[in-house]
């Protein structure tokens, strides 16, 4: 074969290469995104699955927050609900309870009693990691979407992203509020 | 992050091939000299690297929490400490949860170890668990979980093993060369001019290579130990719970009983560390404590690599940074964490003798001490080895079952 002939063989195997690692690293990092959505949906539940706990153990307590009792209730179910409903709506649903939730912890200030349980403390100690463990994996999602997303829009690997069928992610944002500042609920 | 991990990989394979080609080196010198060949001291010098590292590839965590005797614990042991650690395993993206050792000492030192992110252990000492606040400990595991997850735990390891054959091998061939030449050995009557360059070139190697072999590994330790802080800051978003933690590691001096030297490097701050020396020398393992927390207390702007590597820079006047420059350049704006307000205001006091009391009801419960709250609120410590049925309170006079 002519020396013409080797270059081009070597251009589209390098070109094939270039493909399929390109390729496969998409793949991996949607899977990242993936899992890392997986992380925060274990965490949000593990917040639904406290909540129940942590109003029976304030009812006993509180006598004068039925509202903030109930709201907390209310938003967690709304909550429990949005589940499956897309990022966007599961973000706003699960906000709100951060909100409803930093409301209920604000007023347990005052009362000295419920603060001092060993239960609350416990369930306390737990509510105020799983915040954090949400937050924490909010932000490795971010992170994996971002990453994700520029390798979907950036040359040459968005041509393969577009003929594969890769779409960009959306960012887990935080839309209300009072969760922008980062939930409080450690007062230990 | 990924780039970084992908630089580190490139950096240690350029490292190892390094020491490794020195303790070659070093075989087939000394193969050459004592045995008239060199095949056969390479042969030795690999036959014993290649040993020591299986060993530590297999069992080396195993040893080292051994050596340190660190005892595991469960969730329940220490609910705190075990949700500290999975915070830090979800914000680095560790797909696995580490196992968490505790550490009887009042020393204030952590360390990880483990043979890939999928077989890893935290281990803390008590005295840490003690004396430092929520955030602070959260900024010490993070430190400890990017060891991890920088892929530095089985990288120090295996240097640390070839930096051990060639100071075997070294101090083997000194005693041997030294007995030789007092019992006049057997070459004094060939030799001639090759003979001798081969010796001298032999004894060179065996001051140097060692030495060599150590400034190698401590100075990759030392930067483990910078990227190791800059991940902490990126996982925790806040740099000042690390700064603050180095600073009480800094200001307890007292050693951890069970460390030695070969450990020492594992460790979050050197265990054998003195007071007041600004240890910016070649032959320590640890970047200076007031050094990290001032190049931690300068990341203004941001909690992300790019934010650490500048402070680095302006700590260091310029000069060269201690973050791959891809890694940098693929990770966005990275926005720091508000203070909780107990950190900003000073811990309040009761935290502080609630944790002391949890971290020793703790340790009595590893010792296998039961513990008997008496009616009056004294607690009784039940020795393993109590024989007797009931013990009497020494505060109130109650008779207590067992």
């Amino acid at each position: 074969m002519s020396i013409g002939a080797w270059i081009a063989i070597g251009v589209v195997v390098v070109l094939l290469i270039m493909v399929v690692s390109t390729y496969n690293g998409l793949v991996r990092l949607r899977n990242r995104v993936k899992n890392a959505w997986a992380q925060i949906d274990v965490q949000l539940k593990r917040r639904h699955d406290l909540i129940p706990n942590l109003v029976e153990t304030a009812k006993g307590y509180m006598k004068h927050e039925r509202e903030t009792l109930e709201a907390v209730t209310n938003a967690r179910n709304l909550a429990q609900g949005a589940i499956g409903s897309g990022v966007g709506a599961q973000s706003k649903a699960e906000g709100e309870l951060s909100s409803a939730l930093s409301r209920l912890l604000a007023v347990v200030e005052n009362y000295p009693d419920l603060k001092a349980s060993q239960n609350f403390l416990a369930l306390q100690e737990e509510l105020a990691s799983t915040e954090n463990k949400i937050s924490f994996s909010r932000q490795f999602y971010n992170d994996s979407v971002l990453r994700y997303n520029n390798k979907t829009e950036m040359f040459p690997s968005n041509i393969i992203a577009g003929m594969m069928g890769f779409k960009a992610s959306e960012f887990f944002e935080v839309t209300v509020a009072e969760e922008r500042e980062a939930p409080k609920v450690d007062f230990s | 992050m990924w780039e970084q991990i992908r630089a580190n990989r490139i950096r240690s394979i350029i490292l190892v091939i390094g020491m490794a080609a020195l303790l070659l080196l070093l075989g087939y010198f000394l193969g050459l000299y004592f045995l008239d060949s060199a095949v056969g001291g390479i042969a030795i010098a690999l036959a014993i690297w290649v040993v020591m590292t299986l060993v530590a590839y297999f069992q080396g965590d195993s040893i080292l929490l051994g050596l340190a005797k660190a005892r595991k614990i469960k969730r329940d042991d220490h609910p705190r400490l075990y949700n500290i650690v999975e915070e830090m395993r979800i914000a680095s993206g560790l797909e696995k949860m580490p196992d968490i050792y505790i550490i009887d000492d009042p020393a204030l030192n952590a360390f990880a170890t483990g043979r890939n992110p999928e077989r890893a252990s935290v281990a803390v000492t008590s005295g840490l668990l003690q004396k430092l606040n929520r955030d602070e400990l959260q900024g010490v595991i993070g430190h400890e979980i990017a060891h991890i997850n920088n892929r530095d735990v089985l990288l120090m390891a295996l240097c640390g093993v070839l930096l051990g054959t060639i100071v075997i091998l070294a101090w083997y061939a000194t005693r041997m060369l030294f007995f030789s030449s007092v019992a006049g050995g057997r070459r004094s009557s060939g030799g001639g001019q090759a003979q001798l360059i081969i010796l001298a070139v032999g004894i060179v190697l065996m001051i140097m290579a060692p030495i060599a072999a150590q400034l190698i590994y401590l100075a990759i330790s030392r930067k483990r130990e910078y990227m190791a802080d800059a991940s902490s800051a990126l996982y925790t978003r806040y740099p000042e719970g690390l700064a603050s933690a180095l600073e009480k590691l800094a200001a307890s001096t007292a050693p951890v009983k069970s460390a030695n030297q070969a450990s020492a490097p594992m460790y979050i701050v050197n265990p054998f560390r003195k007071k007041g020396r600004a240890a910016t020398d070649l032959s320590s393992t640890h970047p200076p404590i007031s050094e990290r927390i001032r190049i931690l207390r300068s990341m203004a702007g941001g909690a992300s690599l790019a934010d650490y590597d500048s402070a680095f820079r302006q700590i260091h006047k310029g000069g060269k940074g201690v973050i791959a420059p891809a890694a940098i350049s693929s990770a966005g704006t990275v926005s720091l964490r508000q203070a909780e307000p107990e950190s900003v205001s000073g811990e309040p006091e009761l935290g502080r003798v609630e944790r002391t009391r949890e971290v020793s009801d703790l340790m009595w419960r590893m010792n296998d001490y039961k513990t008997i709250t008496c009616d009056c609120g004294t607690k009784l410590r039940i020795p393993p080895k109590l024989k007797s049925a009931s013990v009497k309170c020494p505060h109130c006079g109650r008779i207590n079952q067992v």
